[in-house]
C-alpha cells in the first residue's frame, strides 16, 4: 500500500503555494522577480501567516511586485512616492498586522523623499524595500536619483549629478534595520528578510536589481555584472530564527551576535575586516569609503534592536483601534456633560 | 480729559437721545500679541451672563505680535448673530488704525480711546471717552513686563460702567476665562475695577447704548466651530487622526487631542484609544488617514485651501480605491496663500471635483457650532457607507470664533461602519468581488486586513469588480458607472436642506455654512423696511436633492448668495439644472474676507430687484492691515 506523499507545510502548518502571488507581468530576467521569491521564502520559512501581512507600494515597476507574492493579504499599490504615509495609517488602525512595503529607487528617491525621510524618522514597524536599479524603468529608462556619477543610459547619456545613498539617509534619520544586497545573492537577501521579520522598527533595504531591459549594459553600474563584481559584503549573515534551536559556533572574536525583538539571533562574521553593525558613525563611514571606491556595501549595514518604534511611543492600547467596540470610541453622556459645563 | 472735551460731548449727546438697549456692535481695535484676547473674551462672556445673546468676531492678522487687530462683539436682543455692518461702540487702542477707525463710524457711535490719540479731534459727531490707560495700570501693576497685557483689562471695566454692565459678572467672566491661574486673576480683576472706577469717578454718560439683563442665555454655551467640531469626531469613535498644520484649522486638531487625552484613554492601562499624527504635509495627512480606513479605523484630518489643493492625488485615490476619510476644510481666503486669516466660501468647486479624471465628493457644509458637532459625526457615518472621502465645508468665521449655542445633544444611535463584510454575508453573496454592485445601490462590500476574511488588492490603477488590475473598456465603463450610482445613491442620504417657503414669495433666497445667520437677518430687514417677502432654502450638503428643483420652480427669481466671488456653489447646481431653471438665479456676492453682514445681501437683493437703495456711509471693509506678512 503506497503512502501519500506528505505535503511540505511551514511551523504553521501552511503550504508553500500559500505565499504566492500573480503571475509576474515584469520582463523575464527582472532583479524583481528574484526579489518577490525571497520573499516568498521568507515569510514561508518565518512561518508568517499572510493574512496578519499587508502589502504596500507605491508606482512604477518595483511597486506592481506586491501583486506577485502573497496572493493571501490585502495590498495597496497607493500613489507615486506615498506609500509610508498609506501603510503609517494603516499600521495605526491596526499594529498588529505586519507590513512590508516595496518601493523603488525613483518613488522612494524622487517624488516620494519627503515621504521616505519621515518615514525613517518615525522608525515604524515596516520592512521597506527599495527594488533599485538606477532608472525609471516603466517609463522606459531615465535616470533616477541613485544612478551614479558616470553612469550612462543606453542611449549613452551620462548622469552627471551624485546619487542618494538611501542607505546612508536611512541610518542618518533614525531606520533601525538597514541593510543593502543584491537580488541575485540568494543567500544574502534571504538571511536579511528573515532577519527583518524579528525586527521591530524600520527596515529599510536597498536591493541592487538590475533592469534587464533598460540598465544592464556596459557603463551602467546597476548592471548584474557591475552589482556582481562590485559587490562587497560587510559580514557574513546567519540569521537563526527564535523557534529553530540551532547552536552556531563561531571561535571567539570572529563574529557578533545581535538578539533580535522576538528572540531570534543574527550572527555577523567578520570577513577582512573588522565590523560593527551596531554603531552608527562607523556604519556611515564604511558606505561612504565603499561608494569611493565603485564598490556595494552589502549586508546588514546598521541595526539598532531595541529602539521604541513609532507605535509603541503612541502608546495606544493593545487591541487594534480598528476594532474597538463603540463603548470604547464613544465617551459617555457624563463627558459631553462635563464639557458643555465648562463652556457656560 | 479736558473741558473741551466735555463741552464737545454735550453737544452730540442730542444727536442720538434715545437708549439703545441690547443691539448693537463693539469694535474693539488693538494690536495682536498684546492680550486683547482675553480682554475681549471677558466682555463677550459678561454679555452672555447678563443674559443677552451676543456674538464675537475676531479679524486678526496673519502674524504673532505686533499688527492691527480687530475684534467685533454685537449684542443683540433679536438674537441676530452675524457680523453688523456698522460699529456702534469703537474701543481705540491701537494708535496704527485709530485714526481710519475714527472717520468710518457713522454719526452718534461712541469711542473709548488711549488718551494720548488725541482722536476727539478727528470728529465732532462722535462721543469720545479719552482714557489714560498707561497711567491707571501703573498701580494695579508693579511688573512693568506684564503690564503692556493688563492695560488691556481696564477697557472692559471701562465698558462695564459705561454700558451697565454688572461687574461681579465680568469678574465671573475673568475667573472662567482664565480658569486656575489665581494671581492672574487677582491681578487682572484689579485691572477690570481700576476701569470701572475711572468711568465712574470721570464720566457722565453720553452715548445711547446699554446692556440691560434679559433671561435669553440660560444654559447656553459659548465655543468655537472647530472645538465643536472636534466634540463631534470623538463623539463618532474617530481612532487615527493625521494632521498638518495650517490656519484656520489647527484648532480643530488640537482641540481635538485636548478632548482625546481627557475622554478616551483607558482608566486602567492609561494607553490611548486613539492616534494622532503630525504629518510631514498635508498629502501624507490624508494618505495616513486613507491607510488607516483601509485597515478599518474611523480616520479623519482637518486643513485648509492651500492643504486641500495638495490633497488633490490622494483624494482621488480614494474615490477610486473607495476608502473612506473624513476631511475639514475650514476654508479662508484664497488663492493660493490669499488671506490666511480671513473667512470665505471658496473651496465648493475645488473639494466637489478634487483630482483629476471623473471625480465628484461628498460635502456637508455645516451653518453652526451644533452642526459642526452633529456633521462630524455623521461625516463618518456617511465615509463608510459610501466607501468613499467626505468633506466638511466650514470657513474661518465659524471655526475660530465663538458662538453662542445651546448644549450639544448627546448622540442617540450606533454609528454605521458601512457594508463590511461578515462572515455570514460572504456565504450569502458566494461569489464575493471587492467592487461588485450586490445590492444595485453602487456600494460594494469591503473586508478589511487582518480580518481573516478574503483578501484583495486595493489599487488607483483600472480595476474590475474583483478588484483586478484591468484595463478592459467593458471593466472601465462598468466600474465607473457604479460610482456614479453610488453617488446618486448618496443623494437619499444626506443632509436635507432646510426650506422656509413663504406663499406670499415671489423671490427665494439660497444659502449655506454661516451666511446663514446674517441671511435670517436680511430676510427680517426686508420685510420690515421694504415689505419685501422672500423664501429662503439653506443647503446642507452636495450633491443636491430635489428640494433644489422644487424650490427654483416655486420661484421667479432665486438669489444665491455666496461668500466667493465666482458664484461656485451655483456653479454646480448648473451642472444639475435645466436651462429654465438656471435662468432663474441670480447671486449675491461677498468676498472681501470680512464675514458677510444682513445689510449687504439687503443692499445688494433690492437694488437687482430694482429699488432705490439708500446710500448708506460708506461700508467698512477697511479692517485690514497693509505690510507686514
Amino acid at each position: 500500500m503506497a503512502t501519500p506523499t506528505p505535503i511540505k507545510v511551514n511551523r504553521i502548518g501552511l503550504e508553500p503555494a500559500i505565499y504566492k502571488g500573480g503571475k509576474t507581468t515584469l520582463c523575464a530576467g527582472c532583479g524583481h522577480n528574484a526579489i518577490s521569491e525571497r520573499i516568498i521564502d521568507a515569510f514561508y520559512e518565518m512561518g508568517i501567516n499572510p493574512a496578519q501581512v499587508i502589502k504596500l507600494s507605491g508606482i512604477g515597476c518595483s511597486s506592481k511586485s506586491p501583486a506577485y507574492f502573497l496572493g493571501g493579504s490585502h495590498g495597496f499599490n497607493a500613489v507615486h512616492g506615498r506609500m509610508p504615509s498609506v501603510g503609517t495609517g494603516a499600521l495605526l488602525a491596526n499594529h498588529k498586522l505586519i507590513a512590508i512595503g516595496v518601493s523603488g529607487d525613483g518613488d522612494t528617491g524622487a517624488i516620494g523623499i519627503g515621504q521616505f525621510v519621515h518615514l525613517m524618522r518615525r522608525n515604524l514597524p515596516i520592512i521597506y524595500i527599495i527594488e533599485d536599479n538606477g532608472c525609471y524603468g516603466l517609463t522606459k529608462g531615465q535616470f533616477s536619483p541613485t544612478a551614479d556619477l558616470g553612469s550612462t543610459l543606453k542611449t549613452g547619456v551620462v548622469n552627471d549629478l551624485p546619487p542618494i545613498d538611501t542607505c546612508a539617509l536611512a541610518i542618518e534619520l533614525g531606520a533601525t534595520f538597514v541593510g543593502r544586497s543584491f537580488s541575485g545573492d540568494k543567500k544574502q537577501l534571504l538571511s536579511l528578510l528573515k532577519a527583518a521579520l524579528s525586527h521591530r522598527g524600520t527596515v529599510m533595504l536597498d536591493v541592487i536589481s538590475p533592469c534587464v531591459t533598460f540598465n544592464d549594459h556596459e557603463g551602467s553600474t546597476k548592471s548584474y555584472a557591475y552589482a556582481k563584481d562590485h559587490d562587497d559584503p560587510v559580514e557574513d549573515v546567519t540569521f537563526v530564527p527564535f523557534f529553530e534551536d540551532i547552536a552556531v559556533d563561531y571561535e571567539p572574536g570572529t563574529s557578533q551576535e545581535v538578539t533580535m525583538h522576538d528572540g531570534s539571533k543574527l550572527y555577523l562574521k567578520k570577513l577582512e575586516e573588522e565590523y560593527d553593525a551596531t554603531d552608527k558613525i562607523n556604519a556611515l563611514k564604511r558606505l561612504h569609503e565603499t561608494a569611493r571606491r565603485g564598490e556595494y556595501a552589502t549586508g546588514l549595514i546598521y541595526i539598532e534592536p531595541d529602539r521604541d518604534d513609532f507605535l509603541t511611543q503612541l502608546n495606544v492600547v493593545d487591541e487594534p483601534l480598528a476594532t474597538l467596540p463603540l463603548e470604547r470610541i464613544r465617551p459617555g453622556k457624563e463627558a459631553l456633560e462635563e464639557i458643555m459645563e465648562g463652556l457656560r | 480729559m479736558s473741558p473741551t472735551d466735555l463741552a464737545v460731548q454735550e453737544q452730540q449727546s442730542s444727536t442720538r437721545a434715545h437708549r439703545i438697549v441690547n443691539d448693537f456692535s463693539i469694535q474693539i481695535a488693538t494690536v495682536n500679541g498684546s492680550g486683547s484676547q482675553t480682554a475681549n473674551m471677558v466682555l463677550l462672556r459678561s454679555i452672555l451672563l447678563m443674559g443677552v445673546p451676543v456674538s464675537g468676531k475676531n479679524m486678526f492678522p496673519s502674524n504673532i505680535a505686533g499688527l492691527p487687530t480687530w475684534y467685533t462683539i454685537r449684542a443683540s436682543k433679536q438674537h441676530y448673530i452675524a457680523r453688523k455692518k456698522e460699529v456702534d461702540f469703537l474701543v481705540a487702542m491701537n494708535a496704527e488704525t485709530a485714526k481710519e477707525d475714527v472717520m468710518t463710524l457713522e454719526p452718534g457711535a461712541a469711542v473709548v480711546y488711549d488718551e494720548p490719540l488725541k482722536l476727539n479731534t478727528l470728529r465732532t459727531d462722535l462721543v469720545f471717552y479719552p482714557v489714560p490707560f498707561d497711567v491707571l495700570v501703573k498701580p494695579v501693576c508693579s511688573d512693568a513686563k506684564l503690564r503692556r497685557l493688563v492695560k488691556n483689562m481696564i477697557y472692559p471695566g471701562i465698558l462695564a460702567k459705561l454700558l451697565g454692565i454688572d461687574l461681579a459678572l465680568m469678574d465671573k467672566a475673568l475667573a472662567k476665562q482664565l480658569g486656575k491661574k489665581a494671581k492672574a486673576v487677582v491681578l487682572n480683576s484689579a485691572a477690570l475695577k481700576a476701569g470701572w472706577d475711572y468711568a465712574e469717578a470721570t464720566f457722565t454718560k453720553q452715548d445711547p447704548f446699554a446692556i440691560e439683563p434679559m433671561n435669553e442665555t440660560a444654559g447656553k454655551i459659548l465655543i468655537e466651530g472647530n472645538a465643536a467640531a472636534a466634540i463631534g469626531c470623538m463623539m463618532a469613535g474617530v481612532t487615527v487622526v493625521a494632521w498638518y498644520p495650517i490656519t484656520p484649522s489647527s484648532s480643530l486638531c488640537e482641540s481635538l487631542i485636548g478632548y482625546m487625552k481627557k475622554y478616551r484613554v483607558d482608566k486602567e492601562t492609561g494607553k490611548a484609544t486613539f492616534a494622532v499624527v503630525q504629518a510631514e504635509d498635508e498629502i501624507a495627512s490624508l494618505g495616513m488617514v486613507i491607510g488607516a480606513s483601509w485597515a478599518g479605523a474611523r480616520s479623519m484630518t482637518a486643513t485648509a485651501g492651500p492643504g486641500i489643493s495638495l490633497m488633490g492625488e490622494f483624494a482621488g485615490l480614494a474615490y477610486y480605491a473607495e476608502t473612506p476619510a473624513v476631511i475639514f476644510d475650514v476654508q479662508r481666503v484664497g488663492p493660493s496663500t490669499g488671506l490666511p486669516t480671513r473667512t470665505a466660501q471658496g473651496d465648493l468647486i475645488q473639494a466637489a471635483f478634487l483630482s483629476h479624471g471623473d471625480t465628484k465628493h461628498i460635502m456637508l457644509i455645516p451653518c453652526s457650532v451644533e452642526e459642526s458637532y452633529a456633521m462630524a459625526m455623521e461625516a463618518f457615518d456617511l465615509a463608510e457607507l459610501f466607501q468613499t472621502p467626505v468633506f466638511v465645508m466650514m470657513d474661518l468665521d465659524l471655526g475660530m470664533n465663538n458662538w453662542m449655542s445651546d448644549a450639544f445633544t448627546y448622540p442617540t444611535g450606533p454609528i454605521n461602519r458601512g457594508k463590511v463584510l461578515t462572515a455570514a454575508k460572504l456565504k450569502e453573496i458566494g461569489d464575493w468581488g471587492r467592487y461588485k454592485d450586490v445590492d444595485g445601490d453602487g456600494i460594494p462590500y469591503r473586508t478589511i486586513p487582518g480580518d481573516g476574511l478574503p483578501s484583495y488588492f486595493t489599487r488607483g490603477s483600472g480595476h474590475n469588480s474583483k478588484g483586478q488590475y484591468s484595463e478592459r473598456p467593458d471593466d472601465y465603463v462598468e466600474n465607473m458607472d457604479r460610482l456614479s450610482r453610488k453617488f446618486e445613491t448618496a443623494r437619499a442620504h444626506l443632509p436635507v436642506a432646510v426650506v422656509q417657503n413663504n406663499p406670499k414669495a415671489k423671490v427665494g433666497l439660497i444659502g449655506f455654512g454661516t451666511s446663514h445667520f446674517a441671511i435670517e437677518e436680511s430676510r427680517d430687514q426686508l420685510r420690515e423696511e421694504t415689505k419685501f417677502e422672500t423664501s429662503y432654502l439653506r443647503l446642507r450638503a452636495y450633491p443636491f436633492n430635489d428640494q433644489l428643483a422644487a424650490f427654483i420652480d416655486a420661484h421667479e427669481r432665486v438669489y444665491i448668495i455666496e461668500q466667493n466671488r465666482d458664484a461656485q456653489m451655483r456653479q454646480l447646481m448648473k451642472l444639475e439644472l435645466t436651462p429654465e431653471r438656471q435662468a432663474r438665479l441670480r447671486s449675491v456676492l461677498h468676498y472681501n474676507g470680512l464675514p458677510i453682514d444682513a445689510r449687504s445681501i439687503t443692499d445688494d437683493v433690492l437694488a437687482q430687484e430694482g429699488f432705490e437703495v439708500a446710500k448708506k456711509t460708506t461700508a467698512r471693509v477697511s479692517a485690514g492691515s497693509a505690510g507686514g506678512e
